[in-house]
């Protein structure tokens, strides 16, 4: 079954568009096609949050609300969803919760900002659960930048006001949830011709097809890589398979060898899964990109597109994960090291797709270390990422796995490291530093505007050092800035 | 003291109260129109720029026959297209609107492409092919200033024989400092809206800090009268300085591809051409010489600023002047040379952002003290008192002299005991006995800035006030609102003037025709002139309604008082619509031009003498820092601000400014570093690659407080400019780092550059042996 209309809930009712530009961003038809200009262009890249807005989908039984950032969000990818802007949160005149805390606390200055962040507070105000926190604040605003206020009023706005939801969409989510149920027909969706589309499949055996017919055609889960090469290079794109409707994509397995995601599984559902193998993972993921990069970004997707510096990538490897792809009927699977060949290169044929993650989990007695390296702590790409899998035998590491992020061309493993790291006894520490130097050995960076090869090296040794340390007992509450690491485990 | 005027004053209705911004409640619901959110007029086509592709060298031929061809292009326009002057700068006549010859700086414009949409010019803008025969370009300070070439003559303040005085000084230190630029990142980015009108006339909306230097230069370049050209502007996205000269150029564009096409055209650029194609704050490289006494109080000091300009001169005169106003910060320097030399580099002009040259000059004098208090094992808080204005020490390097030199000790003690900064070093020096990975740093930074553009006639302003019949105001003049609240505080004393409810003040963009020959919304002078100019229209305005009605009533003026939307009168009352119905009636006229001037300037700049400032903004602050001696990660753990506003016209507003000028300062010090290559190409161009704050970033424990002042002059309502003066409290964010820094190996100096951004820190601690920080003990 084959749908050619797109269709999303906006405003109480039915939006169906039958013909678009595939490329065209969810920002650029608002405010061109239907002129809500409410919605602010900051970057055009995801970074800024300006465009930010809140797509609300059924998920486990309950109305999810999640903030997007339009200006790379394709307007195809809304399909199904419930589409809110800033302009729709007042009720007949009366300001929202979030809107009138915000006045109240002088929460804006120039205002560019403000119908962004608005978003991602009304987004937490309802995802809360009205438990909220200036940490869990600081986290929902991580992708919305403000350049005036200096944020303390914003985050003193959200504190008070997010104390559980009660508004007209809660009032209305039975038949807001009813409209939204009646929009998932399962059928593929296809809106264009041969030449030019924006299709969104429905089963996986519909996207194997029509990517195996159209093996020149983009492939977007969340659209947060894909929609840079739109609003910032320009590319010609006329053909996107958007892969986020495949429902068999969209699983997580939990089994006793580990877990198995699907391709199109978010970052924000897997947090919590990956995040439970070790709090490292937890407090890398809380920092990758921003929750509306989270929301929309997919752990396939974080691995497809190779980039040396995703951070995804190293920790999976570490942890000895593999990747299973597909083309037309044929399915393989290799370690997700393997996958990676070269810069801007991979194990994947044309047409062929991933299909899912399948990272194990912690055998007993083995250990696990991450640590993000960046200029700003929220929203930044890694300069260094550092990863290990270490299992630890009568004092003695019997087994290490290390990958690194951004010191290569690829996300790639410190097999150096690893041979001196093997055998090492933990209180041995004269002998800890040769397995730091060995980073030298294993690679090469490069300079670049996140950092200097020099910097990134001497980095990357320390973060070995720091982690045998940490395994061999040191307190990460001395040994780290911002220990989240004993608080998770003070938590459990 | 505080005047008596001010002390006497009855309980004010607006004025002093702590008001919401007026556009708030439409910010919060996207309701609040900026330039690219007016209804395009139909046939609005739309503008890219064309960039060049090298940083410097002779232009050999441009072909854009494809961008020509390209779907949906309606005319493509270059320098040979502009009828007046080929130049857009302030006043040097050195920037051309589209590189004609030569090109000075990488993605500098070279020709402008119109289409039916803005996709489409944006595409038809990459297929332009420009011929260039490339030079080397000089990317840094350094490289700029080994080839000689200035955008600006050197210049100094020079007392006694330093030299002398330095070389017999009891301790002397000598140091360098490279300080980054910053990119203001406006979330709005740069973006104009030309209509053509009548007789060649066009009305320009364009997002700019300087409507008045718009409209005059879209008159010089289009060959146009200046009364041709009306520039408007409701609101900015923000400014920050970027929009002073910054907007002039797109405006200038879209103008001239209003007259190309005869239709209305609009530019907004992305934010990568935005990044690459406009000014930033300066960089400098900072060398300095001291000699001292033992106390740590400095008798002589030789410092070099040497900035890094780029292409033009654009501002730079006053930015790089300001540099040496603010390099005693609030300390008196007995003999001095402040030397300046305005490099130019082939790196796109740099220009104003908030404080204006001002922080980088003083964060050099406040390296100075932290070296001096190293190397005597001084608290830097002490050398810092020691080296404060103060009797008979009292006269600055420009020769005002510093009247009010008692403000910034009892701010600073103030500070000191607040935030308990004595027994917290002494719990940060036990802390970093025993933390061997993590260490703390703690530092206590004054601010005293100069409140008035440097370039005198710059401080003027006028208003534009009618009162119609029913009694409700509209408002105009020529500040322009960037979200620091300015239209709000106008309004509460248009509102205070009249004895009206604010909800009869009608706030209206900014606009060339209302008001003319303005100056820029810019160093910190928005409330302190078009305040003025409008309590002086209102007043003018109400002399003529208190005549109209002591005669109508047969009560003397002085009897006659305007409050509570009233106006009483003798014994009786009414309605302050009511007395102005009566007084259209009796042919009373009911606008007012308003005009304002600052009192008590004068200054001599070849003589490097006089009194540029009316007054001295104070504040100071004091931050603690953690870093990580492995990785350079540093984080902000507390900060308290006591910052001086004299009597507050909005407080919630002033204290926006602070806590955000602060966080911007501190992103300047800390995160954010423009990164060129050695092509000259900027490689930090978008929120992905330039990090400015996030809200994490805010320090948890931040506390800021206002200092019970008055301002000394007859300021509006006896405040304070608040605009940029904060944004250097974040120095004390960089002393801290440097303190924690120290902390590693006392006594020896601490050669950290700005930014500290983690690698920064990580060169400045130099080697750690990490397997002994991290080995159990």
């Amino acid at each position: 079954m084959t749908r050619s209309v797109l269709q999303f809930q906006r405003r109480g009712r039915t939006v169906r568009i039958g013909e678009f530009l595939p490329r065209t961003t969810l920002l650029d038809w608002l405010r061109l096609q239907e002129r809500s200009t409410g919605t602010k262009e900051g970057c055009a890249e995801g970074d800024c949050g300006a465009c930010a807005v809140v797509v609300v989908r059924e998920r486990d039984g309950r109305l999810v609300y999640e903030p997007v950032n339009s200006c790379i969000t394709l307007l195809g990818q809304i399909d199904g969803a419930e589409l809110i802007t800033v302009e729709d949160l007042a009720d007949d005149g009366v300001l929202h919760p979030v809107q009138e805390a915000m006045a109240r606390d002088h929460g804006s200055q120039c205002g560019f900002c403000t119908p962004g962040i608005v978003m991602s507070l009304f987004a937490h105000y309802h995802e809360c659960n009205g438990a909220t926190s200036r940490d869990k604040i600081n986290d929902a605003l991580a992708g919305n930048l403000c350049r005036c206020t200096g944020y303390r009023p914003i985050v003193d706005a959200a504190l008070e006001v997010c104390r559980g939801a009660d508004d007209q969409f809660t009032r209305n989510a039975a038949a807001r949830r009813r409209a939204i149920a009646a929009l998932d027909d399962k059928a593929d969706l296809f809106v264009g011709d041969e030449r030019a589309f924006f299709a969104a499949p429905a089963s996986e055996q519909s996207l194997a097809q029509l990517y195996a017919r159209h093996p020149d055609a983009t492939v977007i889960a969340g659209g947060t890589d894909v929609g840079l090469w739109i609003t910032k290079k320009l590319t010609p794109i006329e053909k996107i398979i958007h892969v986020g409707r495949v429902a068999e994509l969209a699983g997580i397995e939990n089994t006793a060898e580990g877990f198995a995601f699907g391709a199109v599984v978010s970052l924000a559902r897997a947090a919590p899964v990956l995040g439970s193998i070790d709090p490292d993972i937890a407090e890398v993921l809380r920092r990758f990109g921003s929750i509306q990069v989270r929301v929309a970004g997919t752990v396939g997707g974080n691995i497809a597109n190779g980039s040396p510096i995703g951070d995804l990538a190293p920790m999976l490897i570490a942890l000895g994960a593999s990747v299973e792809l597909r083309h037309g009927e044929k399915i393989r699977r290799l370690p997700l090291e393997n996958f990676f060949l070269d810069y801007g290169k991979q194990d994947r044929g044309r047409g062929e797709f991933v299909r899912r993650l399948l990272v194990p989990k912690l055998p007993p007695a083995t250990r696990f270390r991450a640590y993000k390296i960046t200029k700003r702590f929220d929203e930044d790409i890694s300069a260094v990422l550092a990863a290990l899998r270490v299992t630890v035998d009568g004092g003695r590491i019997a087994d290490a796995r290390v990958a690194f992020g951004g010191m290569a061309g690829i996300p790639k493993r410190a097999k150096t490291v690893e041979d001196r790291l093997r055998g090492l006894s933990l209180t041995d520490t004269g002998r800890w530093n040769a397995a730091a130097i060995a980073v030298a050995e294993d690679f090469t960076p490069l300079s670049d505007l996140r950092a200097s090869a020099a910097y990134r090296s001497r980095v990357a040794g320390n973060l070995i050092i720091k982690a045998i340390a940490e395994i061999a007992g040191a307190d990460p509450g001395v040994t780290r800035l911002s220990d989240r690491r004993t608080v998770a485990d003070a938590a459990e | 003291m505080p005047p008596s005027d001010a002390l006497s004053e009855a309980p004010l209705r607006h004025v002093y109260q702590p008001l919401p911004h007026d556009s708030g409640a439409k910010h919060v619901q996207g309701a609040a129109e900026y330039i690219d959110d007016i209804p395009e007029p139909n046939g609005t086509l739309h503008v890219a720029i064309g960039g060049a592709p090298v940083a410097r060298g002779v232009i050999r031929r441009i072909d854009l026959s494809d961008v020509q061809s390209a779907p949906d292009v309606v005319a493509v326009i270059t320098a040979a297209h502009i009828p007046g002057k080929n130049d857009i700068s302030p006043a040097n006549a050195d920037e051309p609107v589209f590189a004609y010859e030569r090109i000075d700086f990488h993605s500098q414009p070279v020709f402008a492409v119109i289409a039916k949409t803005r996709d489409a010019a944006r595409r038809a803008a990459l297929r332009g092919k420009i011929e260039v025969v490339v030079e080397t370009a000089n990317v840094s300070v350094e490289q700029g200033r080994a080839s000689g070439e200035r955008v600006l003559p050197d210049y100094a303040f020079i007392h006694g024989d330093y030299a002398k005085t330095i070389a017999a000084a009891p301790h002397r230190c000598t140091g360098t400092l490279h300080i980054g630029g910053q990119e203001h990142f406006y979330l709005e980015g740069q973006v104009a809206l030309a209509v053509p009108g009548e007789d060649g006339a066009v009305l320009v909306y364009s997002s700019t800090q300087h409507p008045s230097e718009v409209q005059h230069v879209v008159a010089r370049v289009m060959a146009l009268p200046d009364s041709f050209v009306t520039c408007r502007v409701r609101r900015m996205g923000g400014g920050f300085g970027g929009k002073e000269t910054q907007a002039t150029q797109w405006a200038v564009i879209a103008a001239l591809a209003a007259r190309a096409t005869g239709r209305p055209c609009k530019i907004r650029l992305d934010r990568d051409a935005d990044m690459a194609m406009t000014g930033k704050r300066h960089d400098f490289a900072v060398a300095y010489s001291v000699g001292y006494d033992a106390n740590g109080r400095i008798r002589a000091a030789d410092l070099d600023l040497d900035a890094r300009c780029g292409c033009s001169a654009d501002l730079s005169i006053g930015v790089v002047d300001r540099a040496m106003f603010h390099a005693d910060n609030a300390y008196y320097l007995p003999d001095y040379c402040i030397h300046t030399e305005r490099v130019k580099t082939n790196t796109v002009s740099n220009t104003a952002f908030r404080g204006f040259g001002g922080p980088q000059g003083m964060l050099a004098i406040e390296r100075v003290i932290d070296t001096i208090a190293w190397n005597l094992k001084l608290d830097p808080l002490d050398v810092r008192k020691a080296n404060l204005y103060g009797p008979g020490r009292d006269v600055t390097p420009y020769g005002q002299t510093v009247e009010d030199h008692d403000v910034a000790p009892r701010l600073i003690e103030e500070l000191e005991r607040t935030s308990n900064y004595r027994l917290r070093r002494k719990q940060i020096a036990e802390f970093n006995a025993r933390s061997r990975i993590l260490k703390k740093g703690i530092a206590l930074t004054p601010v005293k800035f100069g409140i008035s553009f440097t370039l005198t006639h710059l401080n003027q302003a006028g208003a534009l006030v009618h009162v119609y019949q029913d009694g409700s105001v509209h408002l105009n003049h020529g500040g322009t609102e960037m979200g620091q609240g300015l239209f709000q505080k106008v309004a509460q004393i248009a509102a205070e003037e009249f004895g009206i409810g604010l909800e009869r003040v009608h706030i209206t963009a900014t606009s060339t025709d209302k008001v003319p020959n303005t100056s820029a919304t810019a160093a910190s002078s928005g409330t302190d002139l078009n305040g003025m100019a409008v309590q002086i229209a209102a007043r003018e305005i109400k002399a003529r309604l208190s005549k109209f009605a002591s005669g109508a009533w047969n009560v003397p003026e002085d009897l006659i008082s305007f409050r509570d939307d009233r106006v009483f009168i003798g014994n009786e009352s009414v309605a302050f619509g009511e007395l102005t119905k009566k007084a259209y009636e009796g042919r009373i006229h009911l606008s007012a031009a308003g005009y304002y001037k600052t009192p008590k300037l004068h200054w001599d700049r070849d003589k490097g003498k006089g009194r540029p400032f009316y007054y001295y903004a104070y504040g100071a602050a004091c931050s603690e820092v953690l870093l990580d001696i492995l990785t350079g990660e540093m984080s902000v753990r507390r900060v308290d601000i006591l910052h001086d506003v004299g009597r507050s016209i909005n407080p919630a507003l002033d204290i926006g400014q602070i806590e955000g000028a602060f966080v911007q300062g501190m992103g300047w010090l800390t995160t954010e570093e423009l990164v060129y290559d050695d092509k000259g190409r900027l490689l930090t161009h978008a929120p992905s690659t330039y990090k400015i704050p996030v809200a994490s970033d805010v320090p948890p424990d931040f506390r800021v407080a206002l200092f019970d002042g008055s301002n000394r002059e007859e300021s509006i309502y006896r405040s304070k400019a608040v605009g940029e003066p904060p944004l250097m409290l974040a120095i004390s964010v960089f002393a801290a780092v440097a303190d924690a820094i120290y902390s590693l190996n006392p006594g020896r100096p601490v050669a950290l550059d700005a930014p500290a951004t983690p690698e920064a820190i990580l060169k400045a601690i130099g080697p750690v042996d990490a397997v002994a920080a991290l080995a159990p003990r």
